[in-house]
């Protein structure tokens, strides 16, 4: 079956973000798979430089659309931009990095296409010449095939860290450049002043040890507890968003998508269930302890070691040790 | 200001998930349900725009005939009505049929502001409130943390959630959509007199058929297999009693990952 595979490229302050290449990668792997031909879309002003690198990877195309209404990003005018692409080449997949950015959106492309999206993919299967996306559900906690029915193209977002950037080929494609009438695109989303929370206070990076605290730990009164471990360890405290969105902790202290990234050479979690969004932003650490009374957290799917239990009984227990 | 509020009931959190025989959905035998958590926020963030602008709430929902507790918990908040479209057979599951079964509803409704949940905890796709935004013309925010309504301009001025800890202030003509992140406030508590007054509100029911909708025609997502991650646990999980499991943990940190 062959076809055309589209890949929408991001970028913001000169660089192509992470996720882009991710899903480039993905593209690459389809395309071997399938025998399609795979194509990058670039949307912004004066993206020259950033299609000549986006041309060095294994892809056919590099298709670049340039206007003043795709300087920052606008979901009418990049969806507009990505209908006429989309509509004049009729590819069968158009893949995205599941970011912020295409939240916002690949479903408002899905639906001025009337097409099929599956958001945050972690995975696809080959079924006798048929795509099938593997995405979580119930809060993460299942794994899902999805079968997309309805016409091509299908739109899919990639989750972060779902296929290693290092998968990715390099190669030499053409660089073409594409017109697109935004003239009667409405102006109807105005972009404002983006604000940045509270940063530098708390560098979870420094830390060689960070004690990760979540839900399970569920009021502030109980957080003494994971104080006494982290003091014990000289570890930094880290939280999962719902322990900063109740305000137990600073906002400073999150670790995930919208929080910090970081690598200790030891994390522990304790009363973290490993929500994705969490996961993101640890699970580079060298060792990953997780404490949690949910033998089917997925935490422990990236933990190298677990502990399945009550963490009021657990963790003062292991800083008592820890203080022998 | 006349604000609709999309709620959905799903699984409760605290759920412990079986998967049915045909592996295509969960056994919903014994799951309690719930308030999606994010829908429950957006109610929050419409009841607090009625305070300081007046007008009037309205849940809007897809569900079971038994949703009807949900939607009411929702009236004792503060909501002033509801309506339900009933899908007894639990037909709308995509997110395109969601999405034109909710623009169905409003056909005849006039309201200035639609919120939604940014996602669902049951399917979690992510996409209905952007894809009905899309279906109405209106334009559409997603993963909101606040929202400043400014009516008396036409204006909605509402916070994006962005990477690591960045926010972006983005402004809008009314009406729009916008969909609400969860844990942005504290979601109130029904009051007694709110429970009470609850159940003499109006929940007006339309039954699915009556919107006259194709749903077929639309863009559909299956669930083809449902399964618990297949690559289990990686983690080496310490056996034992608190002492035991404690001992042995850090006796590998210190000999094994020589992390201590």
């Amino acid at each position: 079956m062959p076809g055309k595979i589209y890949v929408l490229i991001d970028h913001g302050q000169g660089k192509i973000r992470g996720g882009s290449w991710e899903a480039l990668a993905l593209g690459q792997q389809i395309a071997s798979g399938t025998g399609k031909t795979l194509h990058a879309v670039l949307l912004g002003q004066q993206t020259a430089d950033l299609a000549g690198q986006v041309a060095g990877k294994r892809v056919d195309s590099v298709i670049t659309a340039q206007d003043d209404r795709l300087a920052e990003y606008d979901p009418d005018a990049y969806t507009a931009a990505l209908q006429q692409i989309v509509q004049a080449d009729t590819p069968d997949l158009l893949l995205m990095a599941h970011i912020y950015q295409n939240i916002d959106l690949a479903p408002k492309v899905a639906a001025a296409l009337g097409r099929g999206l599956v958001t945050d993919c972690i995975g696809y299967r080959l079924n006798e010449g048929q795509l099938v996306f593997v995405r979580q559900m119930f809060r993460n906690k299942l794994n899902a095939d999805i079968k997309i029915h309805s016409e091509p193209p299908w739109i899919i977002t990639l989750q972060a860290g779902a296929v290693p950037i290092d998968d990715l080929e390099e190669g030499s494609g053409t660089v073409e450049s594409r017109s697109v009438d935004l003239s009667s695109v409405p102006e109807n989303r105005v972009q404002l002043e983006a604000i940045q929370a509270m940063k530098g206070k708390v560098d979870l990076n420094k830390a060689d040890v960070i004690v990760g605290v979540g839900r399970g730990i569920k009021k502030a009164d109980n957080l003494k507890i994971i104080e006494d471990l982290a003091q014990a360890l000289n570890a930094e405290i880290g939280a999962s968003r719902p322990v900063v969105d109740n305000d137990w902790l600073e906002r400073e202290r999150q670790i995930g998508s919208s929080g910090q990234t970081v690598s200790p050479k030891l994390y522990i979690g304790c009363g973290i269930s490993g929500a994705i969004q969490h996961v993101v932003g640890m699970k580079s650490a060298n060792c990953i302890v997780a404490i949690n009374s949910d033998a089917n957290a997925p935490i422990f799917n990236i933990a190298t070691y677990g502990i399945v239990g009550d963490l009021f009984e657990i963790v003062p227990s292991l800083t008592k040790k820890l203080r022998e | 200001m006349n604000i609709v509020t999309c709620l959905k009931e799903v699984p409760g959190r605290e759920t412990r998930y079986r998967i049915n025989s045909a592996q295509s959905w969960i056994d919903e035998s014994g799951v309690t349900a719930e308030i999606n958590e994010c829908d429950e926020y957006a109610l929050e963030e419409a009841l607090k725009l009625k305070e300081k602008h007046a007008g009037e709430v309205t849940i809007l929902s897809i569900g079971r005939t038994r949703s009807e507790k949900s939607i009411r918990k929702g009236l004792a908040m503060g909501a002033d009505r509801a309506i339900l479209v009933e899908d007894e057979e639990d037909k709308v599951r995509s997110p395109h049929a969601a999405a034109a079964v909710l623009a169905g509803a409003l056909r005849d409704e006039e309201c200035d502001l639609i919120l939604a949940g940014t996602q669902s905890d049951d399917f979690g796709y992510g996409q209905t409130g952007t894809i009905l935004a899309q279906l109405l013309g209106l334009p559409h925010a997603t993963i909101v943390m606040e929202v400043e309504a400014l009516p008396e301009q036409g204006k909605v001025k509402a916070l994006r959630e962005m990477e690591a800890g960045w926010f972006q202030w983005v402004e809008m003509p009314l009406p729009a959509v916008l969909t609400i992140q969860a844990g942005i406030s504290q979601v109130r508590y029904a009051s007694l007199k709110g429970i009470m007054q609850a159940k003499k509100k109006e929940i007006r029911r339309i039954a699915l058929d009556e919107l006259g909708l194709n749903l077929d025609s639309l863009p559909r997502l299956e669930v083809s297999r449902l399964y618990f991650e297949e690559s289990a646990s990686k983690a080496e999980i310490l056996q034992g009693d608190t002492e035991t499991v404690v001992n042995t943990l850090v006796d590998k940190l210190r000999k094994e990952a020589r992390v201590l």
